[in-house]
């Protein structure tokens, strides 16, 4: 925040006139503001609550509004038997929810973590001066613009097991010695849904990394040249440190975007236990299973997960989304 | 001597790395195109290269079924959720920017949450806001729902934009008497023309994207956006899915994206740098 613009520069020598204006404007400001903030309580503030409400009570996908108030019930519930034994039922101890969190987690963390290495390496290469910069920058907008249905649907085609090119590629390269069921196999499942998500987003990664490795003045390159520093040294010293707030913002931006992967995985691999994420089984539970309110609960459990994870990385990383140290 | 050697090793290895870049990028939709183009047993021979020149695929993806309908029904509500977000986003950035009250910072961070919120979340609670407004299975449950990743992204670059406009521009304003409504709208807007332009094509291609939203609020052919309908786009049964038509809607749908990507590449960039999200 550069620019703060108050009416009080412009007139500054009539006290009186600069509040009133002052005033007018933020009474303005204030009218400006509301038919957008009404427009995300309607679709935002007001749906998220009615969902958190839902994830209380015994709602079907049929019977929205006769739901009654169960409590925690859909979190975690508990019958005793005649024999003593005492049985857990509900989200909290469910196999299938916590496999579908731990898809979501190991996904999360190895597509945010090659995507940034990769993408610090794109954003390398088109820092540096070189003929056909353009074309690259222009080649690698391709991904990032096509619709991640088409390129679910794209790399299926290519990782098709019979028909595919890739397989074909592997075998005439000789890397792999018979056709491997990529999406279909539940060992390779998660490393289609991986390759593909690393070829969308990394140019996304590389493009912020980039705007943050402009920012850096180029005479600290120079003497460190001068200097005879190892450009592995510096790589590490100076431009790690300096592109540290830019990538820490890209960072966040990507593990929240992968914490919540939907279409990719809907497509992709629909119905593997091996990538199933933790929106893939709540919507399933919603719309698919009529299981409406247990539905709502996984949503509420992904949504305080992600909440928690925000505050503590910007809490924790020092993140400042206002361009920071620009 | 060696000196020159180890500068043309690492020559070659940069353009190697150059090469593999740009090939891994653009590989997939030239296959996409290829695969487009092939019809019949064509389809399930591998090639690498253009063999075959058919526009059977395209033929029956655009006579057949409801993808013409789909792509009207993409087109407009892209172009009316964009409308609509750039029309309250652009007075809502006016006092994010440029008025100093208090709870700005922390209003500015809720609109950042906002944007970042996982779709999942809010899903059940729309679709009952969705049914209660009687729009399920319309564009308007799009446009409506769509609001929720738009606005807050459209406000967000605005108001970055708007904040490094320069102040005595609006201070003639002032001093000619101007309201804040006039500023915004005589002054400000035509300075704000390429921003505009820019976040408008990134929320357009958000829009345009969209999936979870469209498969959950519509439920017919022919209210179906492109993005679903490529998805469920099936053969005569489970066993025959008909990639030739699949990779043609594939085409169809992407050429558009692209080719406007590639010309405003510039700006895009700027834009996706300024808001940090992604389209």
């Amino acid at each position: 925040m550069t620019v703060e613009a108050t009416a009080g520069q412009a007139v500054r020598t009539q006290p009186k006139i600069e509040s009133e204006l002052l005033k007018s404007r933020v009474g303005a400001a204030m009218w400006f503001l509301l038919p957008m903030l009404a427009a995300l309580a309607v679709v935002a503030g007001w749906p998220l609550l009615r969902t958190i409400y839902f994830s209380l009570t015994n709602a079907s996908l049929t019977n929205l509004y006769e739901a009654e108030f169960v409590g925690f019930k859909n979190y975690l519930s508990w019958t005793t038997l005649k024999s003593g034994r005492t049985v857990f039922s509900g989200l909290l101890v469910d196999p299938a929810w916590w496999n579908a969190v731990g898809n979501t987690l190991r996904f999360a963390v190895i597509s945010v973590t090659l995507e940034t290495v990769l993408g610090m390496v794109v954003a390398l290469v088109l820092n540096a001066e070189f003929k056909g910069r353009g074309i690259v920058r222009a080649a690698i907008l391709i991904p990032w613009a096509i619709p991640t249905i088409v390129s679910a649907k794209m790399w299926s085609w290519m990782l098709n097991d019979q028909f595919g090119i890739i397989n074909d590629l592997f075998m005439k390269l000789g890397l792999i010695s018979h056709k491997i069921a990529w999406t279909a196999s539940a060992d390779t499942a998660m490393t289609a849904v991986l390759i593909v998500d690393i070829w969308k987003t990394t140019p996304f990664m590389a493009l912020l990394i980039l705007a943050g490795l402009q920012m850096i003045p180029k005479d600290i390159y120079e003497a460190a040249e001068i200097d005879g520093v190892h450009p592995v040294k510096v790589f590490f010293k100076v431009t790690l440190p300096l592109v540290r707030p830019a990538l820490m913002v890209a960072v966040i931006f990507r593990l929240l975007d992968a914490m919540r992967i939907f279409d990719l995985i809907y497509v992709l691999t629909p119905n593997s236990a091996a990538t199933k994420t933790m929106s893939v089984i709540s919507r399933e539970n919603l719309f698919d299973f009529d299981k409406f309110a247990y539905g709502s609960a996984q949503s509420t459990f992904l949504f305080l997960m992600i909440a928690v994870m925000t505050g503590l990385y910007i809490w924790l990383g020092k993140v400042r989304f206002d361009g920071g140290d620009r | 001597m060696t000196l020159d050697l180890w500068h043309i090793t690492k020559r070659v290895a940069f353009y190697a790395l150059v090469i593999f870049i740009v090939v891994v990028s653009i590989f997939p939709f030239y296959y996409a195109i290829l695969t487009s183009f092939k019809s019949g047993t064509d389809l399930f021979r591998v090639s690498y290269w253009p063999t075959s020149l058919s526009l059977d695929n395209y033929i029956s993806v655009l006579t057949t079924g409801s993808f013409p309908r789909n792509f009207l029904n993409s087109v407009f509500v892209a172009s009316v959720t964009v409308l609509a977000a750039l029309f309250l986003a652009v007075t809502a950035s006016f006092a994010l920017s440029r008025v100093r009250f208090r709870g700005r910072g922390l209003l500015l961070m809720t609109i950042l949450a906002v944007s970042m919120f996982p779709q999942i979340a809010v899903l059940a609670g729309l679709f009952e806001v969705i049914r209660f407004l009687g729009i399920y299975n319309t564009p308007w449950a799009l446009i409506f729902s769509y609001t929720i990743f738009t606005l807050p992204f459209t406000v967000w670059v605005l108001t970055t934009f708007m904040r490094d406009l320069p102040i005595e521009i609006e201070e003639a304003a002032i001093v000619d008497g101007a309201t804040p409504w006039i500023i915004i709208w005589r002054v400000f807007l035509p300075l704000l023309w390429p921003a505009l332009v820019t976040t408008g094509l990134l929320a357009f291609i958000a829009a345009w994207n969209e999936f979870l939203f469209a498969l959950t609020f519509t439920s017919s052919n022919l209210t179906r956006t492109v993005p679903v309908a490529i998805a469920l786009l099936s053969g005569g049964s489970q066993f025959e899915i008909p990639w030739g038509n699949i990779m043609a809607a594939s085409v169809i749908v992407t050429v558009p994206l692209v080719v406007l990507v590639l010309i405003f590449q510039r700006k895009i960039i700027s834009g996706l740098t300024a808001g940090g999200v992604k389209g």
